[in-house]
C-alpha cells in the first residue's frame, strides 16, 4: 500500500488536494480524501451590508463560472424584498446564463479536461491530411478542419517540442501509456483547442452586451441595468440584437459541429471510462441549465420547455421524485468546523458552526511518504481527522451528484423531449447503457450533450422569446417600486436556486432594517467535493475514485487516471468553501 | 491560452516571425495597436511621447523567450479568464507566444509532482512573476495552501529570482474581496509581502484582458516595467479617471442624470452619477479600451462604475448605489470646463495623476457630516457621505465645505 498525494490538482478553478492509497495499480476502496485547501469567508464579509450590493461581492466567488453567483444573489434578494422583476430582465438573465454555461463547458472540455486524453506531443507524428480525414470520419463539420490549418498547428507543436521550452507542458505526461489517441486525432484536438479559445473569446460578447464586461459582468436587484429600446441609440437596439444573434449562430455552429463530434470521439476511444469513476447514484436538479427560481422550487411554476425539479435515487430513471428544499443538510464531520450540537446534519436554515483553526494542521504538509518520515503530516493522518474546508451537503441523508449529468438524468426521467433525444442518440452511437452514464466518461459526455441542448435552446427559444417581446413593445427591465429599502419589510428573507454550469446553486439571505444579517451559499462543488459524513458515507469526488476499489492508477507520479475522473466533475474550489460570520459562527440562512 | 501552444525555434522574435510566415506589415499593425494602448491617455496631450509602432516592433523582434511563473493564490481565476479573453488578432497571439509559461495552474498539463517540479525548476531561472490572488497570512497560512505549502511560502519562493513582478487583479494588488471588512483570513496583497522588488499593480476586478497582456508586452518592449502611478499602476492604462474619458461626461456637465434605472435618462445614455457611479474617483482605461474586444463596458451597458481598480473599493465605495460626494460641476458647464482644464494642465505638467484632484470643487454638505457614513472619494481616504435620500431625491446642488483630505496636497509620488 502506498499513500499518494496529488497537490495541486491543476486545470481546475481553485485549490484541491487529493490524498489516496493505492496498491497494484488501483485505488483502494474508500481510500480517497478530497481536500479543499482554500478558504475566503466571503459571506462573513457581507454582514451588515446593503443587500443590493451583495451580487458584486458573491460574484467574486468565482471568475470561471462568472455571473452565476451574482444572478443567484439578486434572485434571492428579490425573493426576500418582494421585487417584481420584469419579464424582459428575466429573459436577459437567461440569455446570459445559457451563454455563460456553454462558454464554461467548452473551456472545460478543451482547456481543462482534454489534456487528460490528448497527448499534444504526439501530434508531431501526424500527417495533417490524416487529421483532416479523421475529423471527417467522426462527423466534425468544423470550418477549421483544413489541411492548411492542421499543417500550421503541427508545425507549431513541432517547434515547441523541439525547442525544449515546453511552456505549460513542462512536467507533463508526454508518452504516458494511458494516452490512446492516434497522432492525427491528437493533432486535430490541438487545433480545436486553439479554435475553442478564439470561439469562447468571441461568443462571450453575448454576456458583455448585457452586462458590460466579462468576467464579472454587472447585475442589478430588481432587473437589469442595460436598457433595451429599439428607438434609442444608447439602449440595446437592433444593432446589438444583430450581433448577439450572430454570436448565437457561431455558438451553435461550434458546439454542434466541433465540440459534440470531438467529445463523442474521445469518450469512444476511452470507452472503458464508462465503467470507471461511478459516483453517488443519486441526482438532484431544479431544471435545465439556466433555470433561476426564487423561493422554493417545489412550488415554482415550470417554464415552457423546462422540466420539473426532481430527484433520482439509485439511478432509477423510472422513479423520479419531487425536489424538496427542506431535505438539504450539511455535515462538518470532515471539515474544519465544529457544531455546538455535535456531529449532526444541519439544515441550511439553521446552520451553526464554529470554525476551529486550532485543529487545522499547519503547512507545510507531507507530499510523500518520505516527507511523512521526516515529520510532516498528511491532512488525514487517521480516519478521525478532519481534512478539508469544504462541508458535506446531503440530500435526504444521501450524497448526491449535481451538474450536467444530474440535469440530464433528472430531465430524462421527467421525459424532457430534447434531453431524451440527445441522450438516446449518444447511448446508441456509443453502444452503452444509461446506467453507464454515471462514470468519468459519462460526466464528460453529459457536459457536451447539455451544451448542445443549451445552444439550441438559446437560438430557438430563449433569444427569440426576448426579441419577440421587444417587438411587442416590452422594453421594461427594472422594477423601481422596491428599490428603496424603506419599501421593504423590517425583517425579510429569501432564497434562490439556479442551475449553473457545475450544478445546482442556491443562495439564502436574511435582511433586517435594510441590511444583510445572514448570507449563505450552497454551491455545486460543495455538493461534490465535500468529504465524509457522520454515517461514514464518502463524498462524490471520493466515491468516484474509491467507490469500488477498481479505479486505475498506474503511475502515482503521473496520476493521469485520477485527473480524468476528478476533472469530469469540473471542480470549482473557490465556490466550494463555506460560510462564517464575523464571530466565527456559521451564518444562519432563514426562510420565511 | 494559445500562446503556450507555440513552438519557439529561432533565437529572436523577429526571426521567429519570419520563420512562421507572419507578415511584417501585420506585425506592425499589431504594434501600432499596442502603441495606442500604451499611449491611450498621455498621447492625447503629449503626442511626442507616444511610442511609435516601428520602435515597438524593433524592440519586440529582438527579444528572446522569457520564462513566466504565473501563480494563482487566494482568488477566483477571474483574472486568468480575463487574460484568455484578451485581444483577437493572429499577430497578437504570435507576440504572446514570446513567453514560456512554465507554471500556470489553470492551464498547465501536469498536476501534483510534475507541477511542483516544473515550478521549482522555473523558480530557479530568472523569470517574470505574475501573481493572481491574495496571501492570507492569518493562522500560519492555513487558509490557502498549494503543493502543501502556504500561499506566502509559494509567493516568496517564486519572487526570489523574479526579474519583474506583476500583481494582476484586485486580490494580488491589495487583498481583494476577501480582504474587505472584517478580512477574516488576513488577506494581503503582493506588495505587503514582497518589499525588495518593484511590483506592477495591474488593478481591477478583474483587469481588462488587453491591459494584462499589454503590461507583459510593455516589459518585453521596453526592457523595463511601465511608468507607474502612486498606486503602482501602469500609467498607460490608469492615468485617466473614468469620469474624464467617459462618453457620458457631457451629460454630467449638462446636468442630465439617470434618476432611476430604466428611466428615460437611462434609455438616453445619460450620466449615472446620481445612481452611484464611481467613475469620478476611479482611474482606469475602461471607456477607452472597453471590454471583450470593444463590445461594451460597464457604464456603456447602463450600470454605474463600482470603482474596481481602486484599493479597498468594496469598503470605500459601498453602498455601491450611493451617490459619490464631492464631485463638482453639477449642471454648470463653465465649472466643468474649468475642472477639465485644471486636470489637463496638471497632467501635462507631469504632476502625479492624483494631483489634479485639487481642482475638484467639493460639495459634501453638513448633513453628510451628521450621517458620518464612511465612503471614499478619489480612492484617497475617508470622506463623509450625504444623506441617501438627498442623494437619490434632489441634485446635490448646494456646495458646502468638505473635510480636507490628504490627496488635496497634490504632491507627485514619482
Amino acid at each position: 500500500m502506498a499513500k499518494i498525494v496529488v497537490d495541486p490538482i491543476t486545470r481546475i478553478e481553485g485549490h484541491l488536494r487529493i490524498e489516496l492509497e493505492s496498491e497494484g495499480g488501483v485505488i483502494l476502496k474508500d481510500k480517497a480524501w478530497s481536500e479543499t485547501t482554500q478558504f475566503r469567508g466571503l459571506e462573513t464579509i457581507l454582514q451588515g451590508r446593503d443587500p443590493r450590493d451583495a451580487w458584486a461581492f458573491v460574484g467574486r466567488i468565482c471568475g470561471v463560472c462568472t455571473s452565476v453567483h451574482a444572478i443567484a444573489s439578486i434572485t434571492a434578494v428579490e425573493n426576500a424584498i418582494g421585487s417584481n422583476v420584469p419579464t424582459q430582465a428575466k429573459n436577459i438573465r437567461q440569455i446570459m446564463l445559457e451563454a455563460q454555461e456553454i462558454q464554461d463547458h467548452v473551456i472545460h472540455f478543451y482547456h481543462l479536461h482534454a489534456l487528460d486524453f490528448v497527448d499534444p506531443a504526439s501530434a508531431i507524428e501526424a500527417d495533417p491530411q490524416a487529421a483532416v480525414d479523421f475529423a471527417k470520419t467522426i462527423g466534425s463539420t468544423w470550418k477549421g478542419n483544413t489541411l492548411e490549418r492542421m499543417t500550421a498547428v503541427k508545425d507549431t507543436v513541432k517547434a515547441l517540442v523541439e525547442s525544449g521550452q515546453l511552456s505549460i507542458f513542462s512536467g507533463g505526461y508526454i508518452g504516458h501509456p494511458a494516452y490512446k489517441l492516434p497522432p492525427e486525432a491528437n493533432l486535430m484536438a490541438v487545433a480545436h483547442y486553439l479554435d475553442a479559445l478564439e470561439f469562447q473569446r468571441s461568443m462571450i460578447r453575448i454576456v458583455t452586451t448585457f452586462g458590460g464586461k466579462n468576467p464579472h459582468p454587472n447585475f442589478l436587484v430588481g432587473g437589469m441595468a442595460c436598457t433595451i429600446d429599439p428607438e434609442h441609440s444608447e439602449s440595446i437596439n437592433q444593432v446589438q440584437l444583430d450581433q448577439v444573434s450572430k454570436w448565437i449562430d457561431e455558438t451553435l455552429e461550434f458546439v454542434e459541429g466541433c465540440y459534440l463530434p470531438d467529445a463523442l470521439a474521445i469518450v469512444g476511444v476511452y470507452k472503458e471510462y464508462f465503467d470507471i469513476g461511478a459516483s453517488s447514484p443519486n441526482f438532484i436538479a431544479t431544471g435545465l441549465s439556466g433555470t433561476a427560481i426564487g423561493g422554493n422550487p417545489k412550488d415554482a411554476a415550470i417554464g415552457e420547455n423546462n422540466f420539473k425539479p426532481g430527484v433520482v435515487y439509485d439511478m432509477n430513471l423510472g422513479g423520479v421524485e419531487d425536489f424538496d428544499a427542506d431535505l438539504v443538510e450539511e455535515w462538518a464531520t470532515s471539515a474544519w468546523y465544529t457544531y455546538a450540537g455535535g456531529d449532526v446534519g444541519v439544515k441550511p436554515l439553521a446552520g451553526e458552526t464554529v470554525p476551529t483553526p486550532a485543529i487545522v494542521p499547519r503547512p507545510p504538509y507531507a507530499m510523500s511518504e518520505e516527507d511523512a518520515a521526516s515529520g510532516k503530516k498528511f491532512l488525514n493522518e487517521s480516519e478521525q481527522d478532519k481534512y478539508t474546508w469544504c462541508k458535506a451537503p446531503r440530500y435526504n441523508g444521501k450524497p448526491v451528484q449535481v451538474g450536467p449529468l444530474a440535469r440530464l438524468i433528472v430531465g430524462y426521467a421527467r421525459g424532457h423531449a430534447e434531453i431524451k433525444e440527445i441522450v438516446d442518440y449518444a447511448l446508441s452511437t456509443l453502444g452503452i447503457t444509461a446506467a453507464q452514464l454515471n462514470s468519468t466518461a459519462g460526466r464528460a459526455l453529459a457536459r457536451c450533450a447539455e451544451s448542445v441542448i443549451s445552444a439550441r435552446e438559446l437560438k430557438n427559444y430563449t433569444f427569440p422569446k426576448f426579441v419577440a417581446a421587444l417587438q411587442g413593445g416590452d422594453i421594461d427591465v427594472f422594477d423601481a417600486s422596491k428599490w428603496d429599502p424603506e419599501t421593504w419589510a423590517a425583517q425579510c428573507s429569501g432564497y434562490a436556486f439556479v442551475e449553473v454550469a457545475r450544478g445546482n446553486l442556491s443562495h439564502w439571505v436574511n435582511i433586517e432594517n435594510g441590511k444583510i444579517t445572514n448570507y449563505q451559499c450552497v454551491v455545486p462543488t460543495t455538493w461534490l467535493a465535500g468529504g465524509r459524513d457522520a454515517q461514514g458515507q464518502i463524498g462524490p469526488y471520493e466515491h468516484s475514485l474509491a467507490g469500488d476499489g477498481k479505479h486505475p492508477l498506474v503511475d502515482p507520479t503521473k496520476p493521469v487516471e485520477v485527473l480524468r475522473t476528478i476533472h469530469s466533475f469540473d471542480p470549482c474550489m473557490s465556490c466550494a468553501v463555506h460560510v462564517l460570520d464575523a464571530d466565527g459562527v456559521e451564518v444562519q440562512a432563514v426562510v420565511s | 491560452m494559445t500562446y503556450q501552444m507555440d513552438g519557439w525555434q529561432s533565437p529572436t522574435l523577429g526571426e521567429e516571425l519570419a520563420r512562421t510566415g507572419v507578415k511584417r506589415r501585420d506585425f506592425l499593425k499589431y504594434c501600432s495597436w499596442l502603441a495606442g494602448i500604451f499611449a491611450a491617455g498621455p498621447a492625447l496631450l503629449n503626442s511626442d511621447k507616444a511610442v511609435a509602432a516601428e520602435v515597438i516592433a524593433e524592440t519586440l523582434e529582438s527579444q528572446e523567450k522569457p520564462v513566466v511563473v504565473w501563480l494563482q493564490l487566494q482568488e477566483c481565476t477571474g483574472c486568468v479568464e480575463s487574460a484568455l479573453r484578451s485581444g483577437g488578432t493572429t499577430v497578437e497571439e504570435v507576440v504572446l507566444r514570446l513567453l514560456s509559461v512554465e507554471y500556470q495552474e489553470a492551464v498547465m498539463w501536469a498536476s501534483g509532482d510534475g507541477a511542483n517540479a516544473a515550478l521549482k525548476e522555473a523558480n530557479e531561472k530568472p523569470h517574470i512573476l505574475v501573481v493572481n490572488g491574495s496571501i492570507p497570512v492569518g493562522d500560519d497560512g492555513i487558509y490557502c495552501t498549494i503543493g502543501g505549502e502556504s500561499a506566502e511560502t509559494v509567493l516568496r519562493d517564486a519572487a526570489k529570482n523574479a526579474v519583474a513582478i506583476l500583481a494582476v487583479g484586485a486580490c494580488s494588488v491589495w487583498g481583494g474581496v476577501q480582504a474587505s471588512y472584517p478580512n477574516p483570513t488576513s488577506a494581503r496583497g503582493v506588495g505587503d509581502i514582497i518589499k525588495d522588488k518593484p511590483i506592477v499593480n495591474v488593478a481591477g476586478c478583474p483587469p481588462i484582458g488587453e491591459v494584462i497582456t499589454a503590461t507583459v508586452a510593455y516589459y518585453l518592449t521596453h526592457g523595463t516595467i511601465p511608468k507607474l502611478d502612486a498606486e503602482g499602476r501602469p500609467l498607460f492604462a490608469y492615468d485617466q479617471r473614468i469620469h474624464d474619458s467617459c462618453p457620458r461626461r457631457a451629460h454630467f456637465d449638462a446636468g442630465q442624470y439617470v434618476r432611476y434605472f430604466d428611466d428615460e435618462g437611462a434609455r438616453n445614455g445619460w450620466c449615472l452619477y446620481e445612481v452611484g457611479c464611481k467613475g469620478p474617483s476611479t482611474f482606469s482605461a475602461c471607456p477607452i479600451i472597453q471590454w471583450n474586444m470593444h463590445t461594451s463596458w460597464p457604464i456603456g451597458a447602463g450600470h454605474p462604475c463600482i470603482g474596481c481598480t481602486e484599493k479597498e473599493f468594496f469598503d470605500k465605495f459601498t453602498p455601491f448605489y450611493q451617490t459619490l460626494p464631492n464631485v463638482g460641476g453639477l449642471g454648470i458647464e463653465a465649472t466643468a470646463e474649468k475642472v477639465g482644464w485644471g486636470l489637463l494642465g496638471a497632467t501635462v505638467a507631469g504632476v502625479g495623476v492624483h494631483a489634479g484632484l485639487t481642482a475638484i470643487r467639493h460639495a459634501a454638505g453638513k448633513r453628510a457630516a451628521e450621517k458620518a457614513e464612511p465612503l471614499a472619494a478619489f480612492g484617497d481616504g475617508k470622506v463623509l457621505l450625504p444623506d441617501p435620500k438627498r442623494a437619490t431625491g434632489k441634485a446635490a446642488d448646494e456646495p458646502e465645505a468638505a473635510p480636507k483630505r490628504a490627496a488635496e496636497a497634490g504632491e507627485s509620488e514619482e
